[in-house]
């Protein structure tokens, strides 16, 4: 089957192998992830200003183009998929800025929010099944891992409808499908403090390195996550307690599609 | 010809300052019928009562119309004067441009236009109104009060005191409710069950109470002073007449597994058990689903070794059914399920508690008999940590929008007692604001703080977890903007409090309304807080809202001083404005009787004469205007138009849907 596929713009610069993993895995199970065109950068901070039209624009073409093809919009980086799950909702409960985009964009037909936003975590999930991944793996892991959230996945928990915020579970249901044991700890939903890192360098280093001294704490042998600015975090600033990859690398490494 | 009187109430200026009320009594002057039209500052006053009552006598007037406040709050008064004048009180009519036009409009042009329509509506009704006597009902000298608890256990003690009998039917196998749980009372730190437990024994030696334990109200019918009402006695396996409360039953059971709920299922107890040892009836009851003997066939120990013969495996639930005036709801409440609150981590870590388990925890006849214990390892803690509003005031929609109310004065009761007993034990509170208004209350906090010295941390917290055997509590101090964590070893949950589940069971039953956090709705929130909306029903503790011990005893003996009011009437006057059939329409299809909530409707087989002599026999519908309640829920469903409802007739509403319709 063919889904729409956003990558964002990090996925074509520091989070290459994010893309590229996920694309081959797809492929793997039977998904076909067709990039939509002349895609821009969603904005990367969702705008928090209820006045703010122009920095919604990009995820609403987006969500237009993909409402034409297929009706659903895969994404993988955590930001783009926070970013373009609360401008849909915006574009289907805020009347006020569902008119002033549409008045902007001029579309055939106005932009309503029909277009369902996945993750490619929902994908693995609801349209693959984690027990048909569970098949499909052909070596299995068999390590401790962790499971990192970070915060723009799970929250605002309202919108983002991901999982229960203060104790989720799809990852971890990830982790078994590939054959590895997920390790529960406390700080997985915490924020590694990517968003203070140029106002203040020293909290993001406290905040990665609690993370990664948690997971560690609990017996994990590695964290896996869904954001390259959480990966960036722990990786820089995470004090080399733990190796941290993308989740999607993991899942290459358990089908046998390593590139 | 109709003599019609029109009073137009400014009501100060909640109705003059959005409608010209002088206006509208000058055009409703030229209305057909109408003879008198007058305006006044405040109808309801004794001047504006002596106003109406002045114009009946002069104008001989047939029937009033007051435009004024909702008739929920001035129809009686109204009723009443007219009655002084000589008028039938039915032949009042009130036109609501209170609630209805002045408090939801702004434009004063178009509230004038409506509040004049809606005086001619009720003029149109009036015209069609027939002078109504109210019948009598006899008043069951019985009350009934749901819920053992301590507002129940008050009810029904000072209406038992006056002299009326009462019957307390409480679900479980002993009265006492939640009072009974508690280790010491706030403000003054009394132990609560040497202040309760006296109330419970008056309540079980009282010639004038009946405590139907281990029982639930099943079915309710008939309406105030005349309420029948069908009680389950579950099966208790044992034979409350015979059983001595010797306790031997549960030396021998060997079925010692069953997680103790009196305990908050911090320790275990035997299937056949009393609750605790002041228990009220002291009778043991089986827990079949524990019990050897029900699961396997196998056991009966307790039987063989039951001194006086009182268990009785074949036992099986009873029915008994009563009449009463009066009922009491006094269902209580339950601390809320902490599934939505994951970030406390109260289902992985057993040192996370709730309040109402730290009570158990710290009283004498508790798991640990009294010794302050973690429960995951039996140590002694040296730091514990409360959170406040756990659930309460929340508009996340995980918890509760209210405020509980309780919370933060247990709170400083347990941080008190705490470091009373053990000086050398550390005790954090994370609160969002201290609530502590009433009698000493604020003062028993300011003490929690000054004197014993405890830890107040203004904040919430956004995380509990653990972190090599320590529970570490990750909170916001708001007064020094920086995020803290303190490692405890023990951390107790405010868990907020919501109403008894089967509270709306009992309100289903007794047609009571409910808001939509389950509070049983009083009749007015200022002025009728104790009675519910549905006449004789009666509202007592945390049934209504939440509230504490003093704030659930008074309104368990306001309750009381309502019920005794009820009960020394011999007879209540009846409302006349109830359904009555049309025999000459009827078809006696039985359609009436099926949508009857009140058992009103039976039918009669009756012999009409049809001309030439002749006579036949029909079945027609017959109202018994003793119970009908005149909902009107008849009146639609009548197919053939026979059934109409006295002061709603069918004619009236359309003659008031026509002046509304009429331009």
């Amino acid at each position: 089957m063919k889904i729409s596929y956003y990558p964002g713009c990090t996925l074509r610069t520091k989070a290459k192998e994010l893309d590229t993993s996920a694309r081959l895995c797809a492929a793997a199970l039977g998904v076909e992830m067709e990039e939509i065109e002349n895609w821009q950068c969603c904005g990367a901070v969702y705008p928090m200003g209820t006045d703010e039209i122009a920095t919604k624009l990009s995820a609403v073409r987006a969500l237009d183009y993909a409402k034409h093809h297929g009706g659903k919009l895969l994404t993988l980086c955590s930001a783009c998929h926070n970013v373009i799950k609360r401008t849909n909702e915006d574009m289907k409960a805020n009347g006020d800025i569902r008119f002033r985009a549409n008045n902007y964009l001029k579309l055939d037909e106005p932009y309503e929010g029909e277009t369902e936003v996945l993750h490619y975590l929902e994908m693995l999930k609801n349209v693959v099944g984690f027990d048909n991944i569970k098949k499909a793996v052909v070596k299995p892991l068999g390590r401790k891992i962790g499971a990192y959230y970070g915060c723009l996945l799970l929250r605002p928990s309202g919108v983002m409808a991901f999982d229960n915020p203060e104790n989720p579970t799809i990852i971890e249901d990830f982790i078994k499908a590939i054959g590895g044991t997920p390790v529960v700890y406390p700080f997985r939903n915490e924020c590694c403090g990517a968003y203070v890192a140029l106002k203040n360098s020293e909290l993001p280093k406290q905040k990665s390195q609690k993370v990664l001294a948690s997971a560690k704490e609990k017996g994990a042998e590695e964290v896996i996550t869904a954001c390259p600015l959480c990966l960036y975090n722990l990786q820089v600033n995470g004090g080399d307690i733990l190796p941290v990859k993308y989740f999607t690398e993991l899942l290459a490494e358990a089908l046998g599609v390593q590139a | 010809m109709q003599r019609i009187g029109v009073f137009i109430c400014w009501c100060g200026s909640n109705i003059a300052a959005t409608v010209d009320v002088k206006r509208v009594a000058e055009t409703i002057k030229s209305e057909p019928g109408v003879v008198f039209a007058e305006n006044y500052q405040y109808m309801c006053s004794e001047n504006g009562q002596q106003l109406i009552k002045q114009a009946i006598r002069e104008h001989n007037l047939t029937g009033i119309v007051v435009g004024a406040c909702s008739p929920r709050m001035h129809e009686v008064t109204f009723r009443k004067a007219a009655e002084e004048a000589g008028l039938n009180p039915y032949m009042v009519e009130i036109a609501n441009i209170r609630e209805h036009c002045s408090w939801i409009h702004k434009d004063m042009e178009e509230a004038t236009e409506k509040a004049v329509i809606l005086v001619r509506t009720a003029i149109a009704k009036v015209k069609l109104n027939a002078p109504l006597t109210a019948g009598e009902s006899p008043v069951t000298k019985r009350a009934l009060v749901i819920g053992g608890g301590i507002a129940g256990i008050q009810a029904a003690l000072d209406i038992a005191e006056a002299g009326f009998k009462v019957d307390i039917v409480e679900k479980n196998a002993t009265i006492g409710g939640r009072m009974a749980q508690l280790d010491k009372t706030f403000p003054t730190l009394d132990c609560s069950a040497c202040i309760l437990t006296p109330k419970m024994v008056d309540c079980a030696q009282h010639e004038n109470i009946d405590i139907l334990s281990y029982s639930e109200v099943e079915d309710v019918k008939g309406f105030v002073g005349n309420f029948h009402v069908k009680i389950r006695r579950k099966a208790r396996y044992v034979d409350e007449t015979k059983c001595t409360g010797c306790k031997l039953c549960m030396e021998k059971c060997p079925s010692k597994k069953g997680l103790n709920e009196f305990n908050m299922n911090l320790n275990t107890r035997t299937a056949i058990h009393i609750p605790f040892a002041q228990a009220i009836p002291n009778v043991a009851v089986i827990d079949s689903t524990q019990c050897l003997k029900f699961k396997t066939g196998k056991c009966g120990i307790c039987q063989k070794f039951c001194e006086v013969g009182a268990i009785d495996f074949t036992q099986q639930d009873t029915f008994v059914e009563r009449q009463y005036g009066a009922i009491v709801v006094a269902t209580g409440f339950k601390p809320i399920a902490l599934d939505n609150f994951n970030e406390f981590g109260y289902a992985d870590n057993k040192d996370v508690i709730t309040s109402l388990e730290l009570e158990r925890l710290m009283n004498a006849a508790g798991p640990t008999n009294g010794v302050l214990l973690r429960p995951s390892d039996g140590q002694h803690p040296h730091v514990v940590t409360f959170i406040q509003c756990v659930g309460s005031r929340d508009t996340s929609g995980c918890g509760k929008p209210y405020c509980s109310k309780i919370c933060c004065m247990y709170t400083a009761k347990h941080a008190m007692m705490i470091r009373e007993k053990y000086p050398d034990t550390e005790v954090h509170v994370f609160y969002i604001d201290v609530r502590t208004p009433g009698k000493n209350y604020d003062e028993f906090h300011r003490r929690a703080v000054e004197q014993y010295g405890v830890d107040y941390i203004k904040g919430m917290v956004g995380k509990v977890y653990n972190e090599n055997g320590k529970l570490m509590v990750q909170g916001a101090n708001l007064i020094d903007n920086e995020q803290v964590t303190i490692e405890s070893d023990l951390v107790v949950l405010a868990t907020a409090i919501e109403p008894e589940p089967s509270v709306r069971k009992v309100a289903t039953l007794l047609t009571a309304s409910i808001d939509t956090n389950n509070f049983l709705t009083e009749s007015h929130a200022k002025l009728r807080p104790v009675e519910s909306p549905t006449a004789g029903v009666y509202l007592a503790g945390v049934c209504q809202g939440p509230k504490d011990i003093p704030e659930t005893v008074s309104q368990a003996s306001a309750c009381a001083a309502k019920v005794i009011g009820l009960l020394v009437k011999d007879k209540l006057k009846t409302n006349p404005c109830v359904a009555m059939p049309d025999e000459m329409m009827c078809n006696g299809c039985s359609q009436c009787a099926n949508v009857c909530a009140y058992g009103a409707i039976t039918y009669l087989d009756k012999e009409f004469r049809i001309g030439g002599g002749k006579t036949e026999i029909r079945r027609v519908a017959s109202v018994n205007p003793a119970v009908c309640q005149g909902c009107g829920a008849c009146t639609v469903t009548c197919p053939s138009g026979a059934m109409d409802l006295k002061g709603f007739s069918s004619k009236q509403i359309m003659s008031e849907v026509d002046a509304i319709c009429k331009k």
